[in-house]
């Protein structure tokens, strides 16, 4: 998994896999999953509106 | 649980919940599912809307209006305030509701229809057939099951995955997403009108906003642009603030989200397909609403979808129209909508001062944006030139 969600953080808004251009995130009433087409792009950590996501390149 | 509906539904929001209502009023078969075990909770939204628009899907009701409003006010980055939209004969002000409640009823008001709901509900892929999409796969409870249908209505919001799924790419880039934090706070004066607070100095390609639930209540929120949020981040914008301009208030509630600003997207039908409201992104790229246009893409999703059960044809020939209704009606908003965001975004800080200097003398409070930006363009055409043919 190349994307760290700080779970504690996350709002569950769903605005992170509106823009991941692989499709990679879900997010399954209150949390975030990760699958393995993550291409660690940056787009998701980027836009987070409190920053929950770290992505490891 | 059926095995097989004329229509199924991804996703209980409004935009969902009028289509599967619409649908169901017909005699159609419809099952609306939701992932969230509660419709309508956790809100992602300031939950403000025109009058005139809701009034064509549904009757006001005050268990769920938080607050009616007379107009709203625009505070330039020096403070100089344009007030709007009060109430005329022609120009209605609008509510703030609550959301939590609101699309509960509208849920409510498809399963009276005759509407199948299944919450704890999510779709996880579609089912093909033919070259056409003939259901979903869904899991309840931890356990996965298929289920077919004619169409399916991908209504998942932001998130949306039905698009994608159908072969639509909807995702969106950071210059097409507003990413908003917003709390909901006690203990202040949150006066009558919804408050707007633009420029960089409050929220770098968005805006702040001040939406009243009450007499002491309100939503106050930020959004900023995708491509500009990273280093800076609204919830961090959003606390800097209330610390300088709020700190009496304390905050009881915390919404975050984001909304499409991306303008109208290519496609939003396919064989067996039709996205709605946030799904197809046809929120509004500047003011970033919304719930109307997704209640009135949903009425026409479900009109069309009646039309394609009478034919029964569920191949884009017939399901076209859906797109080229909303796309006459709503997209047209979209668009210049979409300009207008494209320039503000380009805007200084001190030019927007000079925008609002330029309406002092005028009496703007019973207008509403259409008839205020022609004037604006009047007096700063340098600053606007761009929106020109909006004008000429
Ligand atoms: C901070 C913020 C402030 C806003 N303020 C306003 C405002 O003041 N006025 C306004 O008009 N608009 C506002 N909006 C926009 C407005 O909230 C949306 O445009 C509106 O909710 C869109 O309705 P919808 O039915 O398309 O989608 P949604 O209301 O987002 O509903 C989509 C539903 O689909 C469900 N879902 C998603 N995926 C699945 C799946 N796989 N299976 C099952 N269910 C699924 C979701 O859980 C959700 O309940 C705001 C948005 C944000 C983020
Ligand atoms: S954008 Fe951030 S807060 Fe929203 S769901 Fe993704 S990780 Fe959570
Ligand atoms: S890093 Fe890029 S590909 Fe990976 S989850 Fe985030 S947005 Fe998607």
């Amino acid at each position: 998994m190349s994307v760290i969600v700080n779970r504690y953080k996350c709002g569950y808004c769903g605005a992170c896999v509106g823009v991941c251009p692989a499709g990679a995130l879900e997010l399954v009433e209150t949390w975030i999953e990760v699958d393995n087409t993550c291409t660690s792009c940056g787009v998701c950590a980027k836009i987070c509106p409190v920053g929950a996501l770290v992505v490891i390149k | 649980m059926r095995s097989s509906y004329d229509v199924i539904i991804v996703g209980a929001g409004p935009g969902g919940s009028i289509t599967a209502k619409t649908c169901a009023q017909a005699g159609l078969e419809v099952l609306l599912i939701e992932k969230r075990q509660e419709i309508g909770d956790p809100v992602r939204c300031a939950e403000g809307v025109g009058k005139e628009g809701l009034i064509h899907h549904i009757e006001p009701d005050s268990r769920w209006i938080a607050a009616e409003l007379k107009g709203s006010m625009i505070f330039a980055p020096d403070g100089t305030e344009i007030k709007m939209s009060e109430e005329a004969s022609s120009q209605k002000a609008g509510f703030n509701l609550e959301r939590k409640i609101f699309d509960r009823v509208l849920a409510q008001q498809a399963a009276m229809a005759g509407a199948d709901v299944m919450v704890k509900t999510r779709a996880t892929g579609l089912l093909r057939s033919n070259g056409s999409i003939s259901g979903i796969k869904v899991m309840y409870m931890g356990e996965v099951t298929e289920i077919k249908a004619s169409i399916v209505i991908g209504a998942d919001g932001v998130e949306s995955k039905v698009g994608r799924w159908g072969g639509i790419d909807t995702s969106l880039k950071p210059v097409d997403i507003n990413t908003c934090t917003q709390f909901l706070v006690s203990n202040i004066d949150a006066g009558e009108y919804n408050k707007f607070y633009i420029g960089e100095k409050y929220a770098p390609g968005g805006y702040l906003w001040l939406f009243p639930k009450g007499e002491h209540t309100a939503n106050l929120g930020l959004g900023i642009l995708g491509s500009k949020c990273g280093t800076v981040r609204p919830i961090s914008l959003l606390h800097k603030f209330m610390e300088t301009y709020m700190p009496q208030g304390k905050i009881i509630e915390m919404v975050v989200g984001g909304v499409p600003v991306s303008g109208p997207i290519k496609q939003t039908v396919a064989n067996g397909l039709i996205l709605v409201g946030d799904a197809a992104r046809q929120s509004d790229p500047l003011t970033g609403g919304g719930i109307i246009n997704a209640m009135d893409a949903g009425k026409i999703a479900g009109e069309v979808c009646i039309k394609a059960k009478e034919k029964g044809d569920y191949s884009v020939k017939i399901l076209k129209e859906y797109e080229d209704r909303w796309r006459a009606t709503i997209g047209k908003e979209l668009s210049k909508s979409l300009m207008i965001k494209n320039l503000l975004i380009k805007v200084s800080d001190e030019q927007l001062n000079q925008l609002a200097h330029s309406l002092s003398g005028i009496d703007t409070s019973k207008m509403a944006l259409p008839k205020v930006l022609p004037i604006l363009f009047k007096k700063n055409p340098k600053i606007l030139w761009e929106l020109r043919t909006l004008f000429i």
